[in-house]
Protein backbone atom coordinates (compact mmCIF):
# COMPACT_ATOMS: atom_id res chain seq x y z
CA UNK A 1 0.00 0.00 0.00
CA UNK A 2 1.30 2.98 -1.34
CA UNK A 3 1.83 5.25 2.28
CA UNK A 4 1.45 8.52 0.83
CA UNK A 5 -1.68 8.12 -0.78
CA UNK A 6 -4.63 10.15 0.94
CA UNK A 7 -7.07 7.93 0.46
CA UNK A 8 -8.87 6.91 3.20
CA UNK A 9 -9.50 2.95 4.46
CA UNK A 10 -12.97 3.31 3.97
CA UNK A 11 -12.55 4.80 0.13
CA UNK A 12 -10.49 2.22 -0.86
CA UNK A 13 -12.37 -1.00 0.75
CA UNK A 14 -14.79 0.82 -1.33
CA UNK A 15 -13.12 1.24 -4.79
CA UNK A 16 -15.21 4.60 -5.23
CA UNK A 17 -13.46 7.76 -5.70
CA UNK A 18 -15.71 11.33 -5.55
CA UNK A 19 -19.44 10.86 -4.94
CA UNK A 20 -20.28 11.77 -8.25
CA UNK A 21 -23.18 13.72 -8.00
CA UNK A 22 -21.06 17.22 -7.25
CA UNK A 23 -21.29 18.78 -10.38
CA UNK A 24 -25.12 18.77 -10.38
CA UNK A 25 -25.28 20.96 -7.62
CA UNK A 26 -22.27 23.32 -8.79
CA UNK A 27 -23.75 23.64 -12.02
CA UNK A 28 -27.53 24.44 -10.24
CA UNK A 29 -25.98 27.14 -7.61
CA UNK A 30 -24.41 29.00 -10.99
CA UNK A 31 -27.45 28.50 -13.63
CA UNK A 32 -29.89 29.56 -10.92
CA UNK A 33 -27.50 32.61 -9.80
CA UNK A 34 -27.48 33.56 -14.03
CA UNK A 35 -31.30 33.61 -13.51
CA UNK A 36 -31.86 35.85 -10.79
CA UNK A 37 -29.61 38.59 -12.65
CA UNK A 38 -32.28 39.69 -14.66
CA UNK A 39 -34.91 38.07 -12.61
CA UNK A 40 -33.83 40.32 -9.11
CA UNK A 41 -33.54 43.68 -11.18
CA UNK A 42 -37.35 42.77 -12.42
CA UNK A 43 -38.09 42.29 -9.06
CA UNK A 44 -36.40 45.98 -7.23
CA UNK A 45 -38.66 47.31 -10.44
CA UNK A 46 -41.73 45.78 -9.62
CA UNK A 47 -41.58 46.48 -6.14
CA UNK A 48 -41.01 50.31 -6.73
CA UNK A 49 -44.07 50.03 -9.11
CA UNK A 50 -46.59 48.29 -7.12
CA UNK A 51 -45.60 50.89 -3.85
CA UNK A 52 -47.66 53.46 -3.98
CA UNK A 53 -50.38 51.53 -5.93
CA UNK A 54 -52.39 50.20 -3.43
CA UNK A 55 -54.60 47.07 -3.83
CA UNK A 56 -55.89 47.58 -6.85
CA UNK A 57 -53.03 48.84 -8.68
CA UNK A 58 -51.10 45.50 -7.27
CA UNK A 59 -53.89 43.28 -8.60
CA UNK A 60 -53.69 44.82 -12.09
CA UNK A 61 -50.50 44.56 -11.71
CA UNK A 62 -49.53 40.66 -11.37
CA UNK A 63 -53.24 40.67 -13.92
CA UNK A 64 -50.45 41.20 -16.77
CA UNK A 65 -49.12 38.19 -17.96
CA UNK A 66 -45.79 39.09 -18.33
CA UNK A 67 -45.63 40.37 -14.78
CA UNK A 68 -47.24 37.27 -13.79
CA UNK A 69 -44.75 34.94 -15.59
CA UNK A 70 -42.03 36.93 -14.28
CA UNK A 71 -43.01 37.28 -10.64
CA UNK A 72 -43.87 33.05 -10.62
CA UNK A 73 -39.95 32.67 -12.00
CA UNK A 74 -38.53 35.07 -9.05
CA UNK A 75 -39.91 33.13 -6.76
CA UNK A 76 -39.01 29.95 -8.15
CA UNK A 77 -36.03 30.15 -8.95
CA UNK A 78 -35.27 32.23 -5.90
CA UNK A 79 -36.42 29.53 -3.57
CA UNK A 80 -34.28 26.89 -5.62
CA UNK A 81 -30.90 29.15 -4.78
CA UNK A 82 -31.73 29.93 -1.38
CA UNK A 83 -32.34 26.26 -0.69
CA UNK A 84 -29.25 25.46 -1.79
CA UNK A 85 -27.09 28.31 -0.78
CA UNK A 86 -28.50 27.47 3.23
CA UNK A 87 -27.63 24.32 2.70
CA UNK A 88 -24.29 25.01 2.00
CA UNK A 89 -23.99 27.72 4.70
CA UNK A 90 -25.70 24.94 7.24
CA UNK A 91 -22.99 22.25 5.67
CA UNK A 92 -20.08 24.56 6.67
CA UNK A 93 -21.09 25.61 10.17
CA UNK A 94 -22.88 22.17 11.90
CA UNK A 95 -21.02 19.29 11.90
CA UNK A 96 -23.31 17.35 14.44
CA UNK A 97 -25.21 15.01 12.11
CA UNK A 98 -28.37 15.41 13.88
CA UNK A 99 -28.48 19.19 14.00
CA UNK A 100 -27.44 19.19 10.78
CA UNK A 101 -29.86 17.20 9.23
CA UNK A 102 -32.90 19.03 10.98
CA UNK A 103 -31.75 22.46 10.10
CA UNK A 104 -30.83 21.42 6.34
CA UNK A 105 -34.66 19.78 6.01
CA UNK A 106 -36.09 22.52 8.06
CA UNK A 107 -34.70 25.19 5.75
CA UNK A 108 -35.72 23.18 2.64
CA UNK A 109 -38.77 23.04 3.92
CA UNK A 110 -39.75 26.70 5.14
CA UNK A 111 -38.22 27.62 1.34
CA UNK A 112 -40.01 25.39 -0.54
CA UNK A 113 -43.35 26.29 1.68
CA UNK A 114 -43.09 29.61 1.26
CA UNK A 115 -42.38 29.27 -2.43
CA UNK A 116 -45.34 27.72 -3.25
CA UNK A 117 -47.33 29.48 -1.15
CA UNK A 118 -46.31 32.80 -3.22
CA UNK A 119 -46.61 31.02 -6.27
CA UNK A 120 -50.42 29.84 -6.02
CA UNK A 121 -50.75 33.60 -4.33
CA UNK A 122 -49.20 34.93 -7.24
CA UNK A 123 -51.75 32.77 -9.74
CA UNK A 124 -54.47 33.25 -7.88
CA UNK A 125 -54.39 36.73 -8.12
CA UNK A 126 -53.24 36.66 -11.58
CA UNK A 127 -56.07 34.14 -12.55
CA UNK A 128 -58.92 36.08 -10.18
CA UNK A 129 -61.79 37.32 -12.69
CA UNK A 130 -62.42 41.46 -12.80
CA UNK A 131 -64.87 42.38 -10.27
CA UNK A 132 -64.13 39.82 -7.91
CA UNK A 133 -61.90 41.24 -5.57
CA UNK B 1 4.25 28.23 19.91
CA UNK B 2 6.52 26.11 22.67
CA UNK B 3 3.58 24.94 23.93
CA UNK B 4 2.30 23.54 20.81
CA UNK B 5 2.61 19.73 20.92
CA UNK B 6 3.66 17.69 17.78
CA UNK B 7 0.79 16.00 16.45
CA UNK B 8 2.42 14.23 12.87
CA UNK B 9 5.40 12.69 11.85
CA UNK B 10 7.45 13.32 9.42
CA UNK B 11 7.24 10.55 6.85
CA UNK B 12 10.67 10.88 6.09
CA UNK B 13 12.77 11.01 9.38
CA UNK B 14 9.84 9.60 11.65
CA UNK B 15 10.35 12.07 13.96
CA UNK B 16 7.74 14.24 15.78
CA UNK B 17 7.68 17.34 14.92
CA UNK B 18 5.25 20.84 15.38
CA UNK B 19 3.09 20.90 12.29
CA UNK B 20 1.86 25.02 11.50
CA UNK B 21 -1.09 26.39 12.52
CA UNK B 22 -3.72 28.55 10.50
CA UNK B 23 -3.68 31.57 12.16
CA UNK B 24 -7.64 31.98 14.23
CA UNK B 25 -9.97 34.55 12.93
CA UNK B 26 -9.84 36.86 15.95
CA UNK B 27 -6.35 37.29 15.31
CA UNK B 28 -6.46 37.96 11.20
CA UNK B 29 -6.03 41.13 9.90
CA UNK B 30 -9.22 42.38 8.11
CA UNK B 31 -8.73 43.05 4.51
CA UNK B 32 -11.93 43.84 1.97
CA UNK B 33 -12.02 40.48 0.03
CA UNK B 34 -12.42 38.88 3.52
CA UNK B 35 -15.27 41.19 4.21
CA UNK B 36 -16.60 41.07 0.70
CA UNK B 37 -17.14 36.89 1.44
CA UNK B 38 -18.44 37.18 4.53
CA UNK B 39 -21.04 40.30 3.10
CA UNK B 40 -21.92 37.75 0.30
CA UNK B 41 -22.95 35.45 2.68
CA UNK B 42 -24.88 37.82 4.81
CA UNK B 43 -26.52 39.34 2.32
CA UNK B 44 -27.48 35.68 1.06
CA UNK B 45 -29.33 35.06 4.59
CA UNK B 46 -31.20 38.26 4.25
CA UNK B 47 -32.23 37.95 0.91
CA UNK B 48 -33.92 34.18 2.01
CA UNK B 49 -35.65 36.49 4.98
CA UNK B 50 -36.64 38.28 1.87
CA UNK B 51 -38.16 35.95 -0.44
CA UNK B 52 -40.33 34.92 2.75
CA UNK B 53 -41.22 38.66 2.95
CA UNK B 54 -42.06 38.68 -0.74
CA UNK B 55 -44.64 35.20 -0.59
CA UNK B 56 -46.09 36.90 2.32
CA UNK B 57 -46.61 40.04 0.30
CA UNK B 58 -47.97 38.17 -2.64
CA UNK B 59 -50.31 36.30 0.07
CA UNK B 60 -52.03 38.67 1.39
CA UNK B 61 -52.65 40.37 -1.75
CA UNK B 62 -54.20 37.28 -2.34
CA UNK B 63 -56.11 37.01 0.57
CA UNK B 64 -57.70 40.21 -0.07
CA UNK B 65 -57.84 44.22 0.90
CA UNK B 66 -57.97 43.98 4.37
CA UNK B 67 -54.79 41.59 4.61
CA UNK B 68 -53.09 43.21 1.75
CA UNK B 69 -53.52 46.98 3.61
CA UNK B 70 -52.15 45.31 6.80
CA UNK B 71 -49.01 44.29 5.77
CA UNK B 72 -47.83 46.64 3.48
CA UNK B 73 -49.03 49.37 6.54
CA UNK B 74 -46.31 46.92 8.22
CA UNK B 75 -43.71 47.23 5.29
CA UNK B 76 -44.28 51.33 5.18
CA UNK B 77 -43.75 51.24 8.80
CA UNK B 78 -40.38 52.99 10.22
CA UNK B 79 -38.91 49.12 11.27
CA UNK B 80 -40.63 47.73 7.74
CA UNK B 81 -38.55 50.90 5.73
CA UNK B 82 -35.46 50.08 7.49
CA UNK B 83 -35.59 46.29 6.29
CA UNK B 84 -37.04 47.24 2.83
CA UNK B 85 -33.89 49.38 2.74
CA UNK B 86 -31.68 46.78 4.13
CA UNK B 87 -33.31 44.00 1.48
CA UNK B 88 -32.22 46.53 -1.22
CA UNK B 89 -28.75 46.22 -0.42
CA UNK B 90 -28.64 42.75 0.20
CA UNK B 91 -30.00 42.63 -3.79
CA UNK B 92 -27.58 44.82 -5.11
CA UNK B 93 -24.40 43.70 -3.28
CA UNK B 94 -25.39 39.72 -3.51
CA UNK B 95 -25.93 40.71 -7.53
CA UNK B 96 -22.81 41.99 -7.93
CA UNK B 97 -21.05 39.75 -5.59
CA UNK B 98 -22.55 36.71 -7.30
CA UNK B 99 -21.23 38.40 -10.85
CA UNK B 100 -17.66 38.70 -9.17
CA UNK B 101 -17.84 34.99 -7.99
CA UNK B 102 -18.93 33.77 -11.88
CA UNK B 103 -16.04 35.62 -12.84
CA UNK B 104 -13.84 33.75 -10.59
CA UNK B 105 -15.66 30.02 -11.41
CA UNK B 106 -13.97 30.96 -15.03
CA UNK B 107 -10.71 31.38 -13.44
CA UNK B 108 -10.01 34.90 -13.74
CA UNK B 109 -9.70 38.13 -11.34
CA UNK B 110 -7.89 35.82 -8.26
CA UNK B 111 -4.59 38.35 -8.66
CA UNK B 112 -4.60 40.36 -5.22
CA UNK B 113 -5.19 43.68 -6.77
CA UNK B 114 -7.62 42.45 -8.98
CA UNK B 115 -9.48 40.27 -6.55
CA UNK B 116 -9.61 43.54 -3.77
CA UNK B 117 -10.52 45.92 -6.48
CA UNK B 118 -13.70 44.07 -7.53
CA UNK B 119 -14.42 43.33 -3.67
CA UNK B 120 -14.38 47.54 -2.91
CA UNK B 121 -16.73 47.52 -6.86
CA UNK B 122 -19.59 45.09 -5.30
CA UNK B 123 -19.82 47.40 -1.95
CA UNK B 124 -19.55 50.89 -3.65
CA UNK B 125 -21.88 49.67 -6.24
CA UNK B 126 -24.39 48.47 -3.12
CA UNK B 127 -24.67 51.76 -1.86
CA UNK B 128 -24.97 53.82 -5.03
CA UNK B 129 -27.45 51.72 -6.25
CA UNK B 130 -29.52 51.51 -2.79
CA UNK B 131 -29.20 55.32 -2.23
CA UNK B 132 -30.03 55.88 -5.90
CA UNK B 133 -32.85 53.81 -5.87
CA UNK B 134 -34.60 55.03 -2.56
CA UNK B 135 -33.67 58.77 -3.71
CA UNK B 136 -35.25 58.37 -7.00
CA UNK B 137 -38.49 56.82 -5.22
CA UNK B 138 -38.78 59.88 -2.83
CA UNK B 139 -37.50 62.55 -4.77
CA UNK B 140 -37.67 62.21 -8.28
CA UNK B 141 -41.43 60.37 -8.27
CA UNK B 142 -42.56 62.36 -5.54
CA UNK B 143 -44.22 59.59 -3.31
Amino acid sequence: MDSNSYRTPLGRARGLGSAHTGVGRFIGERATSVALVPLSLWAIYAGLKIAPLGYDGAVAFLQSPLNAVLAVLLIAVSVSHMDMGMRVIIEDYIHKPISKIVLMLLSTGVSWTFGALGIVSVLKVALMSAGTH
Amino acid sequence: MSEVKADAKSPVSGAARARPLSPHLQIWRWHITMAASIATRASGVALYVGVLIVAGLAATLAAGPDAYGVYTGLLGSPIGLIVLFGLTVSIFYHLAAGLRHLVFDSGKGFLPATANATAWAAFAFAAVASVLVWAGYFLLLGH
